[in-house]
C-alpha cells in the first residue's frame, strides 16, 4: 500500500525552504518550463541547424543562454527533480506504471488531454516568462509583480473554465 | 552576504548546486502529492485543496524568508533576480496555462515529478510541453511584438501598489491563512473522505499564528538600506565616527601626479557630475553605493578612495556609508569642491611675500591653479571609462 502523502502545510514549508535556499545561494528561483525550452532548442539546433540560425526565437534563446542549450541551470535542476521525485517514489513505494485519470475518462482521452494541456502550458509559459514554478511561485517569493499577475491569471482562468471540463475529473 | 553566485559559487559549481536543489524540489513535490494529477485538479473542483495549501505555504515561507534575510543584511535584495513584468503576455500566458492546468492536470514541474514515478499521463504532459514550446517557437514571428508589450521591468508588486515589502508580506500571509480556513471548510463539505479531516487543528492554528506574527514583525523591521542611510546621516553618529579628511592640496597633488592609487568618487547627482568633476572621477550617487557593480572598484586593496561633493556634507555620508558597507581606505575631500575651488583653482599669489613655512605650498598652488583647470576641461571630453560591469544574475523559466 502507498505511504500517505505529507501534511500539505509541512510540505509547503519545506518547499518554501528549498526555494529560499535557492534564492539565498544562487540569487534566482526554481523553475521547470525553461528546461523544456532548452531541450527543444537543443533538438532543433541539432536536427535543423539552419532553421535554428534563422529563427528569431532560437537566436534570442542562444543569445541569452550562453554555454550551449543543455548546459543550463534549469536543465540541471530539472534532472534533479527527476531524481528527487524518483527517490521519493521509491521510499514511499509509489513507483508505478499507470495512467491517472478521472473516473469517467478513457486512457486514450486522458493521454490526449495531458498532451494538449502540456502543450498549452509550454506555450503559455513562453508568454509569461515562466510557469507555476518559475513565474508564480518563485515570483511570489521575490514579490515580482509579473510573477504574481501570472499566478492570478493561471488560477483565475483555471477556476473560470473548470466547470466546462468537469467530466474530465469528477 | 548572499547570493553567492557568481562570486563565491562559480557558474560551473552552480550547475551542481542546481542538481542538488532540484533533488530537494523533486522530493518535496512528490511527497506533497504533486505527482498525482487528480489531487492537483482537485483544487479547481473543491474536493482536494492540497495544491493551494502547499503552494501558498511555500510562497509565503520563501517570501518572509527572503525579506528577513534582507532585513538582517544576509541577502542582497538588489542583486536577486526578479521576474520582469510584461503585462499583456503575463495575463495571456497565465490564461493559456490555466486552461492547460485543467486539461492536463499538471504544471511542468509537477509533471516531471509524476513522470519520475512512472505516471504515463505525466510523461505525456512533459512531451506535450515540449511540443508547445516548439509550436510557440515556430509561430513566434506572429506575436513577437505582443511578446515584449507592456514592459514594466523587474517591478515589485509592493512598489506597484505603493506599500512596503513587509506590509505586502503581511497582507499575503493573512490572505493565505484565510484561504486555508475557508477551503478546508469547503473541502470537508464536498469530499467526505477529505484529508483535511485528519489535520491537527490546534497545531495548525499555532503555525498560522506564528507565520502571521513573523510577517507582522517584517512590517516594523526597517529595511537595511534605509536603516544604514539614516544611521550614517545621524549627526551624533557622524561626531563619533569621523571620516578621514584629505586636504585640497593633497588631492590636487595626487591628481597632478597621476597617482594610480587614487580613486575619486563623485557622490553628487549625475547632472552636476556631467557639468564639472575632477579628472578620473567616477559618479556614484550616495544611494547607489549599495550596488554590487561598484564592489570591485570600491573594494580594491591599497587604493585611497576619496569621496567628493560640493561642500563635504554628502561626501561625509557617503564615506560613513562606504565604511559601514565594509569598504576600507575611505576619505573625503575637506571642504568639498568649493574648498578646492577657493584654495587651488582660484588661487592668486598674494602681493606680499608669504611666510617662510608656506612658500612651498604657495608655489604648488600657483602651479596647480594653472594646470588643474586644463585637466578638468580635458577630462570632460573623455568620461571615465572604468569597468562597471554589473554582475547580472540570470533567472526565470
Amino acid at each position: 500500500m502507498n505511504a500517505k502523502y505529507m501534511n500539505p502545510y509541512l510540505a509547503g514549508f519545506l518547499l518554501g525552504l528549498v526555494l529560499l535556499l535557492t534564492i539565498y545561494i544562487t540569487g534566482r528561483g526554481l523553475g521547470a518550463s525553461g528546461a523544456l525550452k532548452s531541450v527543444v532548442a537543443a533538438t532543433v539546433s541539432a536536427t535543423a541547424p539552419e532553421h535554428a540560425a534563422q529563427s528569431e526565437f532560437y537566436r534570442d534563446f542562444s543569445s541569452t543562454h550562453g554555454g550551449g542549450p543543455l548546459k543550463q541551470w534549469l536543465v540541471f535542476e530539472v534532472i534533479g527533480v527527476l531524481i528527487g521525485g524518483f527517490l521519493s517514489g521509491v521510499v514511499s513505494r509509489r513507483l508505478t506504471w499507470t495512467t491517472e485519470k478521472g473516473p469517467r475518462v478513457t486512457n486514450a482521452l486522458r493521454i490526449g488531454m495531458a498532451l494538449l494541456g502540456g502543450a498549452l502550458f509550454g506555450a503559455g509559459a513562453q508568454f509569461a516568462r515562466g510557469c507555476t514554478s518559475g513565474a508564480a511561485l518563485s515570483g511570489m517569493a521575490v514579490l515580482s509583480a509579473g510573477g504574481i499577475i501570472t499566478m492570478m491569471a493561471i488560477f483565475g482562468t483555471g477556476y473560470a473554465v473548470a466547470y466546462f471540463f468537469r467530466k474530465l475529473w469528477i | 552576504m548572499g547570493p553567492f553566485v557568481p562570486d563565491l559559487v562559480s557558474n560551473e559549481l552552480n550547475l551542481i548546486v542546481a542538481l542538488l536543489l532540484g533533488i530537494g524540489f523533486g522530493i518535496v513535490l512528490e511527497q506533497a502529492g504533486f505527482s498525482s494529477s487528480r489531487r492537483l485538479a482537485g483544487v479547481f473542483y473543491g474536493y482536494d485543496f492540497t495544491v493551494l495549501r502547499v503552494f501558498f505555504t511555500a510562497g509565503v515561507t520563501a517570501m518572509i524568508g527572503v525579506l528577513l534575510l534582507g532585513a538582517f543584511g544576509l541577502l542582497d535584495l538588489e542583486a536577486i533576480y526578479v521576474n520582469p513584468l510584461f503585462l499583456g503576455p503575463a495575463i495571456v500566458g497565465g490564461a493559456i496555462m490555466g486552461v492547460g492546468f485543467i486539461l492536463g492536470g499538471y504544471c511542468p514541474g509537477t509533471s516531471i515529478a509524476a513522470a519520475a514515478i512512472g505516471k504515463k499521463d505525466g510523461i505525456a504532459f512533459v512531451i506535450g510541453g515540449l511540443l508547445g514550446v516548439y509550436v510557440f517557437g515556430e509561430l513566434f514571428p506572429l506575436f513577437d511584438t505582443f511578446y515584449i508589450s507592456g514592459d514594466g521591468g523587474p517591478l515589485k508588486i509592493s512598489e506597484a501598489l505603493g506599500m512596503s515589502h513587509g506590509f505586502f508580506a503581511l497582507v499575503m500571509t493573512l490572505v493565505a491563512v484565510i484561504a486555508f480556513i475557508a477551503t478546508t471548510r469547503i473541502e470537508k463539505k464536498v469530499n467526505p473522505s477529505s484529508p483535511a479531516f485528519s489535520f491537527p487543528v490546534k497545531r495548525h492554528m499555532f503555525a498560522g499564528a506564528a507565520a502571521l506574527l513573523l510577517a507582522a514583525l517584517l512590517v516594523f523591521l526597517p529595511n537595511r538600506k534605509e536603516a544604514l542611510l539614516a544611521e550614517t546621516a545621524d549627526p551624533a553618529y557622524q561626531r563619533s565616527h569621523p571620516v578621514k579628511l584629505m586636504t585640497p592640496d593633497e588631492l590636487a597633488f595626487r591628481i597632478l601626479d597621476n597617482d594610480p592609487g587614487l580613486v575619486i568618487v563623485d557622490v553628487r547627482g549625475t547632472e552636476e557630475f556631467q557639468k564639472m568633476t575632477l579628472p578620473g572621477a567616477v559618479n556614484i550617487p550616495v544611494q547607489s553605493l549599495f550596488g554590487r557593480e561598484w564592489s570591485s572598484l570600491l573594494g580594491v586593496r591599497h587604493r585611497q578612495r576619496v569621496f567628493i561633493d560640493n561642500d563635504g556634507t554628502m561626501a561625509r555620508n557617503a564615506g560613513l556609508l562606504a565604511a559601514r558597507l565594509g569598504y576600507t581606505n575611505v576619505s573625503m575631500l575637506e571642504g568639498g569642491l568649493n574648498g578646492l575651488r577657493s584654495t587651488i583653482l582660484d588661487f592668486r599669489t598674494p602681493a606680499e611675500p608669504p611666510p617662510r613655512a608656506l612658500e612651498a605650498t604657495y608655489r604648488f598652488r600657483a602651479r596647480a591653479s594653472a594646470m588643474l583647470p586644463k585637466m578638468i576641461e580635458e577630462s570632460k571630453n573623455k568620461p571615465a571609462t572604468l569597468e562597471t560591469k554589473a554582475k547580472k544574475i540570470a533567472g526565470g523559466c
